[in-house]
């Protein structure tokens, strides 16, 4: 048994406790717009917040959860930070497939919260680890710019 | 391009397939609170199999064509409410059930999402049945007025009499416009009339997209569902030689073993048991008749069956004679690789077979042969398999084939209660239909100016199309797979395009982003490049003095090239390259790359310049962001996209080694759109087709080195 705080919540939850946080949103509490991508933390398709720290739930196990919040794509929202960026997303039409953009939107809305005003290096170092295959990098680019000036 | 004559009962027959509230409504999130919705909804306007409009005046659009990025669940949308006169902000939408006699894609005859069509086959029928509808709906109200119908307007799903101002609604006429004869022939907006079609509308599948609610197939959640994860053998044709089942059942949340002899099931209560019980598989296997198998041995095969004449799919003048005669000639031979289509969402297929039903959840760009083989597998009648659409996190062609389907409905045979199958990303990488090897000998004459005089281009590779729909492939001639070669727009005197069909059935091959166009593109462009070359003259004024025939190619590539600065001086390791796409697309791309190569020979994208014309657009907006994402992809595949062989197996694993670009290696891209009233062009795939030669030739441009073997930077390391 573990007790994961999952967006506020304390959840209980009957798991080993090296089976990664992915698959424990995913197929045990039902919160599925974390995203399975690789599993080997290459594509960034499940990045949740740690504490406000962006990791890759496929490979971070329950165990490493002890005591922190998670923080997934279903209330990114609800913070500062998470809000413009959801914003800035749908102002600039980021998004094709989707299927990546909760992991972009996640580590971006990291990148936000702690650089106010990013630059071009500050992007590229926060967002090379969050693959698109749909290749929508140029708009995920303009919409942090974009979140940023609504700072 | 005929509308789909669909009458009331041909719907209900619909419905009933469907299983009534069966359709889930994507939009509301909860598909069961959506199914119980659609099933309580008020009786409803069903003028065709593309608009239900219900009393509540709630407007549902049905969309048959599927959405995996490109856009349509926007522009399919866009065709209706034109011509039906709602707002984008006033409709629901619905993903279709399979039904080819419905829902048909004319240039397939079936149910297909594919080949940059959407548009280009939809772009009359929806209209005309957004029309239709509001044809029936301004009837209903001027019945109820007794007034002529020509006295009133609809505008936002209200219909208006004119000279008095009285007003009702679509919702309030909906019953009397279902009692209504569905007229035949309407006639449609002039386009100058649009009020919505081209002008940038907000994507309708976006909100859910950036909150975590969108549904894609892998994010299916069932009472009683169990999760399995599956190992097929590594080499095409091996059979399970062995397993340590006992091991894997012995781990905690691990169900049961399935094992169909080609490939392995471990089904638990979630995916990381699962992952868990299959490593503790340890399956060996029995690789059968493929497992001594490289890519050399592919490649070998290719090159013999290149030294025959093949199919003829284009000839003008005589080119034998005409190269024979040239002042100058010109060979080469051209390699492209097996490429991965890699899609984020891994292949994953949710199903729930029972005695007497079939219940498949799934993201599909061909739903009806998804459906259809679930029936051949499980044997039941039609009627009684019923496939969910979901949204699909990325198709690129990968979708087009139903194998995950397949193999779900074998696994789910054998398992009480539904089950979803996901695949590893290992298991997605190294089990894919790939992009074919493609071999190509060209051969150009130039007279003694310089100017090609004849042209010959032998194009070596499988024929999908023999086997994905065998009417298309006649005379032994791909028609994919000479897509692009056969519209060559250079005005050349001599031409002779030949398909020469070589299988290679040890990996299993499809229709990847792009398509034929993807291969004959860079091949054409990299060789127009080299005759340019040859006769010491400018790569764009080279292919511009060959385009007098070709005006609007012409104007693309002006754009392009002024656009992009061509000619301007750029710092040494730089250089520019162009490239021109025109085919059966009926789209005209022309595209400048500026690339660095480092001395180390460290290949690097700092630009893309790509001016489009596609004719009518829909959503310019849409048109832009295919672009930006076909011409990444297409970068993606031209760095470094490459499936290799190696004993049977694909050596290729997860994206550490299979490169894909990241965001600090995307280009800048600029898209310059010519806007006219031709015939919609296809738009999904042209921007990555285009992409590869543009890469290749600037690459020359920088260091001299010519590149007929892609991925670019394997050949810049190698030499």
């Amino acid at each position: 048994m573990a007790t994961l705080n999952i967006n506020g919540r304390d959840v209980t939850v009957d798991v080993p406790a090296d089976m990664p946080i992915l698959w424990v949103l995913r197929d045990v509490v039902g919160l599925t717009g974390t995203k399975f991508g690789c599993g080997m933390a290459l594509c960034g398709a499940c990045t949740v917040h740690l504490d406000g720290q962006p990791t890759r739930s496929c490979v971070t196990p329950v165990a490493a959860a002890a005591g922190k919040k998670i923080t997934t794509i279903e209330a990114i929202g609800e913070t500062p930070a998470g809000k413009k960026v959801q914003q800035a997303w749908l102002d600039l039409e980021v998004v094709q497939c989707g299927y990546c953009q909760s992991g972009q939107i996640m580590t971006a809305s990291a990148l936000i919260a702690k650089n106010a005003h990013p630059s071009d290096a500050d992007i590229d170092g926060a967002m090379s680890g969050n693959i698109c295959r749909c290749g929508t990098y140029p708009r995920i680019r303009a919409a942090i710019k974009h979140a940023a000036k609504g700072a | 391009m005929t509308t789909h004559a669909v009458s009331r009962r041909d719907f209900v027959t619909v419905l009933a397939t469907a299983g009534g509230g069966l359709m889930l409504g994507w939009r509301a999130g909860e598909p069961s609170r959506a199914a119980t919705a659609a099933a309580a909804a008020p009786p409803a306007f069903v003028p065709n199999a593309f608009i239900r409009i219900g009393s509540d005046g709630r407007v549902t659009l049905i969309m048959n064509q599927v959405e995996m990025g490109q856009g349509t669940y926007t522009s399919m949308p866009m065709l209706l409410a034109e011509e039906l006169e709602v707002g984008l902000d006033q409709v629901q939408l619905e993903h279709a059930p399979p039904d080819d006699k419905l829902y048909a894609n004319p240039f397939f005859g079936d149910q297909e999402t594919g080949g940059s069509s959407s548009v280009r086959a939809f772009y009359e029928p929806l209209r005309r049945a957004g029309a239709t509808a509001r044809t029936m709906l301004v009837a209903a109200a001027a019945q109820t007025w007794d007034v002529d119908p020509a006295s009133c307007r609809a505008k936002r799903g209200v219909v208006t009499h004119t000279p008095t101002g009285r007003t009702l609604t679509y919702g309030a006429m909906a019953d009397k416009a279902a009692t209504l004869p569905v007229p035949d022939k309407v006639p449609l907006k002039d386009p100058k009339d649009f009020t919505l079609i081209g002008t940038p509308a907000k994507r309708l599948d976006t909100p859910d997209k950036v909150n975590g609610k969108a549904q894609y197939g892998i994010d299916v959640r069932l009472p009683g569902l169990k999760i399995a994860t599956v190992a097929a053998s590594p080499v095409l044709g091996g059979k399970v030689a062995g397993l340590d089942e006992p091991k894997a059942l012995a781990i905690p949340g691990v169900r049961q073993i399935v094992n169909l002899g080609d490939v392995v099931a471990v089904v638990a209560d979630h995916m990381w048991a699962a992952k868990q019980g299959l490593a503790a598989l340890a399956i060996r296997w029995d690789d059968g008749p493929n497992g001594g198998v490289s890519t050399a041995d592919v490649v070998q095969g290719l090159d013999t069956a290149s030294q025959q004449p093949g199919a003829v799919a284009r000839t003008q003048g005589n080119a034998a004679a005409a190269l024979a005669g040239a002042a100058k000639k010109i060979d080469a031979v051209y390699q492209v690789p097996f490429l991965a289509h890699a899609p984020l969402e891994p292949m994953n297929c949710t199903v729930h077979v029972e005695k007497d039903r079939c219940e498949v959840w799934t993201g599909s760009q061909t739903l009806t042969r998804a459906q259809g083989t679930a029936v051949r597998v499980t044997g039941l009648p039609l009627e009684q398999v019923v496939v969910h659409n979901h949204l699909l996190g990325g198709g690129f062609g990968r979708r087009l084939e139903y194998d995950y389907v397949t193999q779900a409905v074998r696994i789910g045979q054998q398992v009480e209660g539904p089950v979803k199958v996901v695949w590893t990303r290992e298991e997605d990488m190294q089990h894919g239909f790939y992009r074919p090897y493609y071999y190509d000998r060209m051969a150009a004459g130039l007279d003694a100016g310089g100017t090609p005089v004849a042209w010959t281009h032998r194009i070596v590779g499988p024929a999908i199309v023999a086997r994905y729909l065998p009417p298309g492939f006649r005379n032994g001639i791909d028609p994919d797979g000479v897509g692009a070669a056969v519209e060559l727009l250079y005005d050349i005197p001599a031409i002779q395009v030949e398909f020469v069909r070589h299988e290679e059935p040890v990996l299993n091959t499809t229709f990847w982003r792009g398509v034929g166009p993807t291969h004959n593109v860079f091949v054409i462009e990299s060789f127009m490049d080299e005759l340019a070359a040859a006769a010491k003259a400018d790569p764009v004024e080279y292919r511009r003095t060959l385009l007098s025939k070709a005006p609007r190619a012409r104007a693309v590539l002006d754009l392009a090239a002024k656009a992009a600065r061509w000619g301007q001086p750029l710092p040494a390791g730089r250089g520019r390259g162009v490239a021109l796409l025109f085919s059966g697309w009926g789209s005209y791309l022309a595209e400048v790359a500026e690339v660095e190569v480092s001395k180390a020979g460290e290949l690097r994208v700092h630009r893309i310049v790509c001016a489009v014309d596609c004719g009518t657009v829909i959503n310019p907006d849409t048109v832009k962001a295919q672009i930006e994402g076909g011409v990444n992809f297409g970068v993606s595949a031209a760095l470094w996209g490459e499936v290799t062989l190696k004993n049977g197996r694909v050596e290729q694993s997860n994206f550490h080694n299979y490169r894909v670009l990241r965001m600090n290696e995307a280009p800048t891209i600029e898209v310059h759109l010519v806007r006219n009233l031709e015939a919609p062009g296809g738009l999904g795939e042209p921007g990555t087709s285009v992409t590869a030669p543009a890469l290749a030739n600037a690459v020359f441009a920088a260091t001299g080195k010519r590149i007929r073997k892609l991925p670019l930077q394997a050949q810049l390391r190698s030499g």
